[in-house]
């Protein structure tokens, strides 16, 4: 059984940070994930966690367009939870369950893998942020995260015309840029 | 400027915005600038990567947003405070660790301190060095129970003493015809009563520091113990010149009850505030490394692992090996000692890392004793 329309939907909702279609998700998926977790020597701020990181990943996907399950979006989300969560398990050397015993569904290990890779370069860039200091952070942060025009940002910091708050722009972007290759290439 | 204006380009192009007209010279110079090239895809990975971070960073607002309206409808549980990303959520749980860590690592230096004031009074310093100290309170009690037992021993005639070793560090031999050893001073000032080494396989045989130099941390060791069976030519070559940056070591200690190997790279020329006596390494060490043997690719024996920088993560400190000729040369002055001479060769040289190692362990000894 594949995805159903509705579902189509509310991860299209998903991708556009639709708040209504977040909640549905958790309504309709979250006591699964938990007693999932609880079952399995968690508690429930693991679970908590494990379905924050869930919908990043579910996020990613529907962001990247080619969300094509060939299941139910239950299935998805059972198969992903239960491996983020045997990985936490392992990681912190937790009574490790046997992966038979919680059943493997369906395959995601491909997902897991550009989860992981999307969630380090995020660490890389929230790092190279963090160092780069003020006012570049706030001047870039604005600019890249916020999208705010040229002309309010350059009110906002009391540069005197756009021209130059971009100039500055510019040269703490060459900075980040430098610290985010410098882990990046390491990562590599 | 010439790179503003590319950088500006690049995001215009990227978004869309330039008029057809200035797209086509700009694919055109794409075209013919291969450099160019490189560096626009470059800068529109990173921009892509920029746009990623964004659009992660906002949803993730938006889910502690939901979360945080659910968990008012009791529908989603935390124990803790809510609405705190995980990433942020898993920093305060480490932060808590790290605080309990520090506390521990605080009692433990201030207790060092107070045993290396008692001492040496005139450096107060930042530094921890790796040996390792077993639990003095179970000591105590052990000794008490020891002294219960010698009482019951003296009555049956029949005197069992029994090792009670209390500290625990690494030395490693410099000479196969005297067997002498070298470790850190601190670790040989520990063995008061008793120094005892023990190789890889577990045998132990008695020793004594016959030379010990405060300044430069480094204590000679001789085995005065018949059983122990003379061994063939030290395999590595301890260099006097001084390591280089970037330079590839590895180590093997005594961290534990078993020899340990570890790894890690030269990441400064003087260690602790300077000081030329030492050079720091970016390696993890525990309590018992001190005295471990520092070696480079080659296999020349480059340093003495000694200390750890309390505050900072993967900084350790290694005395440069040239310090052990000096500490040699001093300890001949002495009768007893004239006879020492460092016997290394170039042994190692062109082996693999396995063995290397294996080749070595015979020669690095875990040294105890109370």
């Amino acid at each position: 059984m594949n995805i159903t329309a509705e579902e189509q939907q509310l991860l299209s909702g998903l991708a556009n940070e639709d708040k209504e279609s977040i909640e549905r998700i958790y309504r309709d998926h979250y006591n699964m994930v938990h007693s999932l977790v609880i079952n399995n020597n968690g508690s429930a701020d693991d679970a908590a966690d494990i379905f924050q990181e869930l919908m990043i990943v579910l996020f990613e996907k529907a962001k990247s367009g080619n969300f094509e399950l060939h299941c139910q979006l239950k299935t998805f989300i059972y198969a992903v939870s239960r491996r983020l969560w045997l990985k936490k398990l392992s990681q912190s050397q937790r009574f490790l369950v046997s992966a038979d015993e919680m059943g493997e569904v369906v395959s995601v290990d491909e997902d897991i893998e550009v989860h992981e890779q999307r969630q380090a370069e995020f660490n890389i860039m929230e790092n190279a942020l963090s160092k780069i200091g003020e006012p570049c952070k706030s001047l870039l942060e604005a600019y890249y995260l916020q999208k705010k025009q040229m002309q309010a940002i350059a009110a906002d910091f009391g540069y005197t015309n756009a021209d130059n708050a971009k100039t500055q722009k510019y040269k703490c972007l060459v900075r980040l840029k430098k610290l985010f290759f410098a882990q990046y290439k390491n990562v590599d | 400027m010439e790179d503003s204006l590319l950088a500006d380009a690049i995001e215009r192009f990227v978004r869309g915005e330039m008029t057809p007209q200035e797209k086509l010279y700009f694919e055109d110079l794409r075209k013919n600038n291969p450099e160019l090239d490189q560096s626009v895809v470059e800068h529109m990975f990173f921009l892509n990567q920029l746009d990623k971070f964004a659009a992660t960073k906002s949803f993730k607002h938006s889910l502690h947003e939901v979360e945080n309206k659910l968990a008012d409808d009791a529908f989603v549980f935390r124990a803790g405070p809510t609405g705190k990303a995980k990433v942020v959520q898993l920093w305060h749980k480490y932060k808590r660790t790290v605080a309990v860590a520090a506390s521990i690592a605080g009692l433990v230096s201030l207790f060092i301190a107070s045993l290396i004031s008692a001492v040496n009074t005139n450096k107060t310093t930042n530094i921890k060095p790796l040996v390792d100290k077993i639990n003095i309170q179970e000591h105590k009690t052990r000794q008490i129970e020891n002294k219960l037992n010698r009482l019951e021993a003296d009555k049956a005639e029949v005197i069992t003493p029994r090792f009670e070793e209390k500290f625990r560090g690494t030395g490693f031999l410099i000479d196969v015809n005297n067997n002498y050893i070298i470790t850190n001073a601190h670790v040989a000032r520990e063995g008061r009563n008793q120094l005892i080494i023990e190789n890889s396989k577990g045998e132990q045989f008695a020793a004594s520091a016959v030379y010990v130099d405060q300044e430069r941390d480094i204590a000679i060791l001789k085995v005065n113990d018949d059983k122990f069976k003379k061994l063939p030519p030290i395999p590595f070559n301890i260099t006097k010149t001084y390591p280089d940056l970037g330079e590839q070591v590895f180590m093997l200690g005594f961290p534990k009850q078993e020899i340990v190997y570890g790894e890690g790279y030269v990441s400064a020329k003087n260690g602790y505030q300077m000081d030329t006596i030492y050079c720091q390494l970016n390696t993890e060490a525990n309590e018992g490394s001190s005295g471990s043997p520092v070696v480079n690719r080659h296999g020349d024996l480059v340093g003495i692992l000694t200390s750890t920088e309390q505050n900072a993560q993967g900084v350790v400190y290694a005395i440069k090996a040239a310090n052990i000729f000096r500490a040699v040369e001093a300890a001949k002055k002495i009768d007893a000692n004239s006879a020492i001479k460092i016997t290394s060769t170039p042994g190692l040289k062109g082996l693999t890392r396995q063995n290397q190692i294996k080749k070595m362990e015979d020669y690095v000894f875990m040294i105890k004793g109370n």
